[in-house]
């Protein structure tokens, strides 16, 4: 279940070039491609005749020419050639998704075009601020994406999947604050005066007397940037300075592929050691080992839920954030369905 | 992409004349109604000649859970305008939920929005949608006298002097050539009205040097240049003669007496009745979107669902040997 008028991200910015790229996003197979302007295109991929998909054919100037029989649809979805005949049918059309190029990624809105307001873009800026340095990978995983939703709003998990990492016993132990608004729920933790995991003791050259601390920032319907990282005990990181310490950020978006897939986009940015490529490859690298972790878990948790049909998840406190984010999604779904359709009176 | 049909049984709620010769109709539809957007169509069942055939009207506003259509009554109507306008409250019909081929594309800088007569019935809800949305948005509206124009009060307060109206009894017209000339280069013109006034708006755009694809219509088939007459084709190959009343199509008529046919669309756009024309005593009256204007000044085709001869005798080949 997921609404359809919302950015997401259909791909990160490399992935989209003079070439026809297929995605399937909410349920809706799509076409991707730049124009010759260099601007992003996403249209239904299914031709308007026969269906077939039009990532089959090929791109010419910025029209799509079907590969069965050369119907021609422009940028727009507009069909503006026909085989054999001098005229083109009014109704041929395919539908073409708005698109918004931003923060390195190229995000579609599968519901109503007359909604999509580029500024409802989630907020991502740390791929392109020049303060920091991100790079990150996609994952296709075998999951509902509120699974992974679930999971990036509760890091108590750390402890137990990632334990030879990044977790350790101070992040199941501390406690946490949840808060929200209409459209975002925060879950901050602060672990006062911890030892830091080996990642974060390396980089700030400290290990003992740390603060440390996660602030997972979600945004309705499926992007999470969580704040983490450790700062010298009593230079007021409680208080709300991070001044002192290193800073990273986890930035995640997810897109539902099917009602049981996703495209899990994620991201690690930092602030510091900004200049070395060396560590922003060895993040990524360490950061992929980690959520092959986190995919293995939903994975047997997606095939868990089918194989329990009859059975609903158990609520704990921990799950405070991950019942706040799925309450703001449920809402926009239901605001979808009570939206009065714009004939009516 | 076309849509496959989702037929429902639905209950006639309420019925209002809302202009000169214009009913609405509202359907209670015994289903969910999906949320729908302006220039959605709906299909309905209408018994003719002991079977059924199906007409679409676009959807029209209608309280909460309704369907409505706004028809205009026709003297010679296909079926669909007489069945419409016999109905009343508690009548059961049979319906489509809406599907929409004519959306607008929420993509154009700017939207000139043309109706002539019923065709304002999806103008009226992209006119409403764009409004809502703060577009940039101009309506001209035309119809044989003022008191013939539905929605007329709505648009005005809608629109205010965006929206201009002419009444063809009074000689108005609007001056296309100007209003498109003044135009943003990207914007858009859709439109829906009688064939005449389609084929005078693609002659502009086109003499404009504008895009085709930034020109959207939509036809019912149902308007041409001359008035309903009956005529009569003889089909070769096969050797009989068919009588196409005035109420009927020569591709209802074909069917009827048991002539195999090829069609789809039912309003001139896809082209597969075309019929070849051997031989016309009468003028053909081309009625479709498919032939291009020189197809249609040749003669020897056309569209058996729409177009129609005015009177006289053709002999038509529908592509049978025996």
């Amino acid at each position: 279940m997921f609404p359809l008028n919302a950015w997401y991200v259909a791909a990160t910015d490399n992935e989209i070039g003079r070439k026809l790229f297929s995605r399937r996003i909410c349920n809706k197979p799509i076409v991707l491609y730049r124009k010759e302007n260099g601007e992003a295109a996403a249209l239904a991929d299914a031709c308007w005749h026969r269906l077939l998909p039009l990532s089959k054919g090929e791109l010419h100037g910025d029209n799509v020419i079907c590969a069965y029989h050369g119907l021609e649809f422009d940028d727009t979805g507009r069909c503006v050639y026909m085989p054999s005949q001098d005229t083109i049918n009014p109704s041929a059309c395919v539908t073409s998704y708005p698109v918004v190029e931003k923060h390195r990624f190229i995000w579609v809105w599968p519901g109503d075009p007359a909604l999509a307001d580029p500024a409802l873009v989630p907020d991502l800026h740390w791929h392109d601020d020049p303060e920091w340095v991100s790079d990150g990978r996609v994952i296709h995983a075998k999951c509902d994406y509120r699974l992974v939703v679930d999971n990036l709003m509760d890091l108590t998990h750390e402890t137990f999947v990632h334990g030879s990492s990044i977790g350790n016993r101070a992040v199941a132990e501390a406690p946490f604050s949840v808060t929200h608004t209409d459209t975002t729920a925060t879950v901050t933790r602060i672990m006062e005066d911890i030892t830091a995991p080996p990642f974060w003791a390396e980089n700030l050259g400290q290990a003992e007397h740390v603060d440390r601390w996660q602030v997972i920032n979600f945004e309705a319907p499926s992007t999470i940037a969580i704040d983490v990282g450790v700062a010298p005990t009593g230079t007021g990181v409680p208080e709300g300075d991070l001044s002192k310490g290193v800073r990273g950020m986890v930035l995640n978006t997810i897109t539902p592929e099917t009602d049981k897939t996703c495209h899990y986009f994620w991201g690690f940015a930092r602030s510091f050691r900004t200049e070395e490529q060396s560590l922003t490859q060895r993040i990524v690298e360490g950061v992929s080992g980690i959520f092959r972790e986190d995919e293995e878990i939903l994975e047997a948790q997606q095939k868990a839920i089918d194989d329990n049909p009859d059975h609903v998840f158990y609520n704990l406190n921990i799950d405070g954030g991950s019942m706040w984010a799925r309450k703001l999604i449920d809402r926009m779904v239901a605001r979808e369905r009570d939206t009065a359709d714009i004939a009516a009176e | 992409m076309k849509q496959a049909d989702h037929w429902v049984d639905a209950r006639v709620v309420s019925t209002e004349d809302i202009a000169e010769d214009v009913r609405r109709v509202c359907f209670a539809p015994e289903a969910e109604l999906p949320g729908f957007d302006p220039g959605s169509h709906l299909r309905i069942e209408v018994p003719l000649g002991g079977g059924t055939t199906l007409r679409s009207y676009t959807c029209v506003p209608s309280p909460e859970g309704t369907l409505g259509v706004a028809v205009k009554r026709r003297v010679n109507s296909r079926g669909g305008s007489a069945y419409i306008w016999s109905l009343s409250e508690g009548d059961r019909v049979r319906v489509t939920l809406p599907e929409n081929r004519f959306a607008l594309s929420w993509r154009a800088p700017q939207y000139l929005l043309l109706a002539g007569g019923i065709g304002i019935t999806p103008i009226l809800g992209m006119a409403r949608a764009l409004t809502a949305r703060g577009a940039d948005v101009a309506l001209h509206y035309g119809a044989e006298r003022p008191g013939a124009m539905a929605y007329r009060a709505e648009l005005e307060a809608l629109l205010g002097p965006r929206a201009r109206f002419y009444s063809d009894a009074d000689g108005e017209r609007p001056d296309l050539h100007a209003l498109i000339a003044e135009l943003h280069p990207e914007a858009e013109l859709y439109m829906c009205g009688p064939l005449p006034m389609l084929e005078a708006a693609k002659s502009a755009w086109a003499a404009a040097g504008r895009p085709i694809s930034r020109l959207r219509y939509e036809v019912f088939g149902d308007s041409g240049a001359h008035a309903e007459r009956p005529f009569e084709v003889e089909v070769a190959g096969l050797e009989r003669t068919v009588t196409v009343a005035e109420d009927e199509t020569l591709l209802s008529a074909l069917l009827e007496a048991g002539v195999e046919m090829i069609y789809d669309c039912q309003r001139g756009e896809c082209g597969l009745c075309s019929v070849d024309v051997l031989e016309a005593s009468g003028t053909l009256d081309h009625r479709d979107v498919f032939f291009s204007e020189s197809e249609k000044q040749a003669g020897d085709k056309m569209c058996a669902c729409v177009s129609r001869l005015v009177g006289g005798k053709a002999r038509i080949d529908i592509g049978y040997r025996a």
